[in-house]
């Protein structure tokens, strides 16, 4: 294991140095950048799946010379998963970007490109195996910061910079938090070291606990991108590269996740009053249906996808937050059973939203615009991409027999569990939390619906889209591959559990793997089969079976399958794209029905012929969705800040005696702190 | 192992076969109320028969998705109705399913029928999807939280074994209220989910009210055929549901011949009351407008929440 750790950090930290050694070569720079980057995660792989096998933990250690500090790595079940997490997701982008960074050849530096990815990809590995407090945040600035400079890349344009520059504040605003809990928790322990927060000295004072609990919550939740801390999201992640938006979306945001649970069921070793869980409980159902609604009204396809992270960021919270309210009432079955939805959700999450942001990429690519009212009829001219593209939104639609399926069914049962809690209050609002996922789930089977119906079918709406051709072979492997993850995730649930189960045992205290699986592992359970029981395969097997059946139904009432083509009735003229759905209009409804929420204002300017008042010259429609949250939240918090910027530039008047005077003043007044 | 393939095997002829009569019921019951005399109760057999025989003409602008549609709606539908307790209580699949599963196989389907909607590139399709995911959206999380109201009295989320339960009085429910909320929440789910009168009206093809027709205006031949099929599938499912969930009686709780034959004859019986029930509603109320439907379906989620309240309030 540790070879495979060591080849991990080398083939990364070698990626990183050697797309410089080749100047004036793009191509050259993009695949040794690649190359390496594919060699690091498949060990990255190898070693997650032995982390979480393995019976001890792999620890090293590097001393340093700085105090407190020490590089080191500690590779519990926890930790190997989301190691596994992030190298899945860093192989397929490694792949996928062989073939995308032709798309910046000539443009920007693609040895920079190429040395940012594997750094970045580097960097969220530190932090999830890090084992010593000083060290994960070293390893966490550097996470922010190479992805900083990644979401820039493009920085000629004025949108990308604001994005870059919004991202930047809100990180590290999330980071003095971050930064705040090791303080806290160093004050106890007396040493950054992991073990020495499990085992404190003198345990932390009550509020000091409730101070930990909201530093983590508001520190990584700006990470995650939970409501109402998730708006730079919706512009850093797009403005990235396809393959890095793929993974900031997939796997950066996971991490933390995986600092929460660190921190609450490790460091906090799961004692926690009932309203931690139940905090989350809000948090995750907040953002899971404000993040699936903002979704809909957006027709900037990555910017959508964007969205639907902070949804199943908070679908994930919803499953964790479930089970910490059952570890608060020593329910140690369900605890498990909910963090093992959150992270079984987790995994699948990465898989299919990386997918989806690379098929977001190829389109992308090849039609040069984001704005999916351009694309149209694209599965005839993409045939891959766009079956990769269906199977990743099938997935993230939760449609059976496919991974989100299984993992959200994990999150409704731990939901409906509720009838066990002590407390009416809790009882009711764990359903109502899942009456919540329940509406989340469809209005995101809405929003796919019109994510791909709208990009792959039809007739194209625009030239980019009639003149769109299939991408390199580089693209479509990085993209099929994690089409089979998710196929795999979802049949498979036999072999995900008990892996799962290594992790949330030893947080919770009790394994549960036997329980949830029954029938040889053929079905998923929570309490027993009584309860509710799922079989994926089985599923698989039925639909099948039944769609066979169709089909020798035809055969027999109808005799030859065969089909005659004709074009679509156009209601006496020739169909055009213009007379079309568009994405704007197919979501009218929802806008109508939520209207409370999204608050659109709607502007139409008619600019009439002069002759008559019945026919319009030019007509001008406008519609916006109110950003509610920049608009009442962040917008009075910069202006605060400008204002007080603005009185305060009059110290900065310019003139070097003043300067002077002011370095006096100040020696003088530490003088006399001194006496 | 061989009962339960000989199980499963009969709910599908079951379910194949009964579920055109359900529609030709019904479209009869509107028929009399209406002063006609209508169509025969089989007529719907017959419509299949003839679609089947004919050549479906496809759209030249659409993509694999189209015709494919069919196929995957049938089979969502079928395996859905699979793992709902027809005549007997005890379903050999309902392992592979509980209520989540049905909800999500039912929205497979929805989803594919959506996008086929949008693939032909004419504007009905695009407005019968756009008008299905509204109503969907607002259906299925009322439709889970009312199955999920009554699953709470009998300890289990899987339908076959609420019905089971239910079936050999166990799990008494002591207090009808939230039951009888479930009831009208499903019922009112059913009406929106198969596309019935006043959310949908299954006999228009008029732009300005269609949703279901406008989906799936460019199909015809043996898609269409197992399009209609798929939709009376799904009318079958939902009566089937209901009947079952609140009316367990004479559902066949053993395997033995008498109480499959009890069993088949109730079944029948309590599903086409329910048929005859939605005819009467069909002509006495007005299709309501597409933005008026949202609160009836509002109406439903908060009334199966309601029952879900109330339950745990009565328990304490």
């Amino acid at each position: 294991m540790l070879i495979l750790l060591l080849l991990l950090l080398a083939s990364y930290a070698v990626g990183v140095v050697l797309p410089f050694c080749f100047p004036r070569k793009p191509q050259a720079q993009g695949m040794v950048g690649s190359v390496c980057a594919c060699v690091a995660s498949g060990s990255g792989i190898a070693l997650g799946i032995s982390g979480l096998i393995a019976s001890e933990p792999l620890t090293a250690s590097v001393a340093s010379t700085i105090p407190f500090l020490a590089f080191a790595v500690r590779l519990d079940p926890l930790a190997s998963f989301f190691v596994l997490t992030i190298s899945l997701a860093g192989l397929a982008a490694s792949i996928y970007a062989m073939g995308y960074l032709k798309e910046f050849h000539g443009r920007v530096s693609v040895a920079t490109l190429a040395a940012l990815t594997n750094g970045f990809l580097l960097s969220m590995t530190l932090v999830v195996i890090a084992d010593n407090g000083f060290f994960f945040l070293i390893a966490w600035e550097l996470m922010s910061l190479v992805s900083y400079f990644l979401v820039v890349t493009e920085h000629e344009r004025a949108d990308v910079r604001y994005a870059g520059f919004f991202y930047l504040i809100m990180t590290h605003v999330g980071t003095a938090f971050v930064v705040l809990i090791y303080l806290i928790l160093f004050q106890s322990a007396g040493s950054f070291s992991f073990e020495a927060f499990r085992h404190p000295e003198q345990s932390l004072p009550e509020g000091m606990r409730t101070l930990v609990f909201l530093a983590a919550l508001i520190g990584f939740g700006t990470k995650a991108g939970i409501v109402p801390l998730h708006v730079w999201l919706p512009y850093a992640h797009p403005a990235a590269p396809s393959h890095i938006s793929a993974l900031m979306s997939g796997v950066m945001i996971k991490t933390a996740i995986y600092g929460m649970i660190r921190v609450y069921f490790d460091f906090m070793g799961g004692q926690f009053p009932w309203w931690w869980g139940f905090v989350v409980l809000i948090v995750g159902a907040t953002s899971a249906l404000l993040g699936v609604m903002y979704a809909l009204m957006e027709h900037d396809l990555k910017r959508l996808l964007a969205f639907h992270s902070v949804e199943n960021i908070g679908i994930i919270l919803l499953g964790i937050g479930a089970g910490m309210i059952f570890q608060t009432y020593g329910l140690k079955e369900l605890a498990a059973l909910g963090l093992l939805a959150g992270l079984y959700h987790t995994i699948n999450h990465a898989m299919f939203k990386a997918l989806l942001f690379m098929g977001a990429g190829s389109l992308l690519y090849t039609t040069h615009t984001r704005n999916m009212e351009e694309y149209g009829g694209l599965l005839k001219r993409m045939p891959w991409t766009g079956l990769f593209f269906l199977i990743g939104a099938v997935s993230i639609t939760a449609l059976p027999p496919t991974n989100g399926f299984v993992s959200e069914w994990l999150v409704f049962q731990a939901l409906f569990l509720s009838a066990q809690l002590p407390t009416l209050f809790l009882k009711l609002m764990l359903p109502i939390a899942a009456a919540i996922l329940a509406l989340t789930g469809v209005l995101a089977l809405v929003c796919f619906a019109k994510a791909f119906g709208i990009s792959f079918l039809a007739l194209p709406r625009s030239s980019h889209a009639r003149h769109a051709e299939e991408v390199p072979i580089a693209m479509r492997i990085g993209m099929g591959s994690l089409a089979v993850c998710c196929v795999g995730l979802g049949l498979a649930p036999m072999i995900v559990v008990p892996l799962l189960d290594r992790i949330t045992g030893p947080l919770t205290g009790v394994s549960i793997s036997d329980k949830v699986l029954s029938l040889d592992g053929w079905a998923l359970d929570t309490v027993n089969v009584e309860f509710g029981s799922i079989s994926t395969p089985i599923l698989a097997a039925m639909l099948i079976a039944c769609g066979l059946l169709g089909l020798f139904l035809a055969f027999v009432f109808g005799g030859r399958l065969v089909k005659r083509y004709y074009k679509t009735w156009g209601c006496g003229i020739n169909l055009s794209p213009r007379m079309e759905y568009t994405a704007t209009g197919f979501a009218q409804p929802i806008r109508q029905v939520f209207r409370a929420i999204y608050q659109p204002t709607v502007k139409l300017e008619t600019e009439f012929l002069e002759e008559s008042r019945y026919f319009a010259k030019r007509r001008h429609f406008d519609l916006l969705i109110e950003p509610v949250f920049e608009k009442y939240l962040y917008d009075p918090v910069v202006n605060l800040f400008m204002g007080i910027a603005d009185r305060l530039s009059i110290l900065q008047a310019g003139s070097l005696t003043l300067y002077l005077t002011y370095i006096f003043v100040t020696l003088v007044v530490l003088l006399l702190f001194v006496v | 192992m061989l009962q339960a393939i000989t199980l499963v095997v009969a709910q599908t002829i079951v379910l194949l076969g009964i579920s055109p009569f359900l529609v030709g019921l019904i479209r009869k019951v509107k028929a009399r109320l209406q002063c006609r005399r209508g169509a025969g109760v089989f007529q719907p057999y017959a419509d299949l028969a003839k679609l089947f025989r004919k050549q479906p003409v496809v759209s030249s602008t659409t993509s694999w998705i189209f015709p494919a549609t069919p196929y995957i709606l049938f089979a969502s539908t079928l395996a859905a109705g699979l793992l709902v307790p027809t005549f007997a209580s005890q379903t050999p699949m309902s392992f592979a399913g509980n209520i989540i599963a049905l909800v999500y196989l039912l929205a497979l389907g929805t989803f594919f029928l959506i996008l086929a909607g949008l693939d032909a590139g004419s504007a009905f399709g695009g407005m019968g999807s756009s008008r299905e995911a509204i109503v969907v959206s607002l259906t299925e999380p009322a439709m889970i939280l009312s199955i999920f109201a009554i699953a709470l009295t009998s300890g289990s989320t899987n339908i076959s074994t609420i019905v089971h339960k239910t079936a050999l009085l166990e799990g008494i429910v002591t207090d009808p209220s939230p039951h009888l909320m479930a009831l009208v929440a499903l019922f009112i789910v059913a009406l929106a989910e198969t596309g019935r009168v006043p959310v949908d009206n299954p006999a228009t093809h008029l732009e300005l009210t269609m949703i279901h027709e406008a989906m799936v205006l460019e199909y015809s031949g043996r898609h269409l055929a197992l399009i209609e099929w798929a939709a009376s599938l799904k009318l079958a499912l939902f009566l089937s549901l209901i009947a079952n969930l609140f009316a367990p009686w004479g559902i066949a709780t053993t395997l033995t011949p008498a109480a499959i034959g009890i069993g088949l004859v109730a079944y029948t019986l309590k599903i086409a009351g329910v048929a005859v029930l939605i005819g009467v509603i069909e002509c006495t109320f007005a299709k309501l407008r597409l933005f008026r439907v949202t609160e009836l379906l509002g109406a439903a989620f908060i009334l199966a929440l309601l029952g879900l309240v109330f339950f745990y309030i009565l328990r304490g």
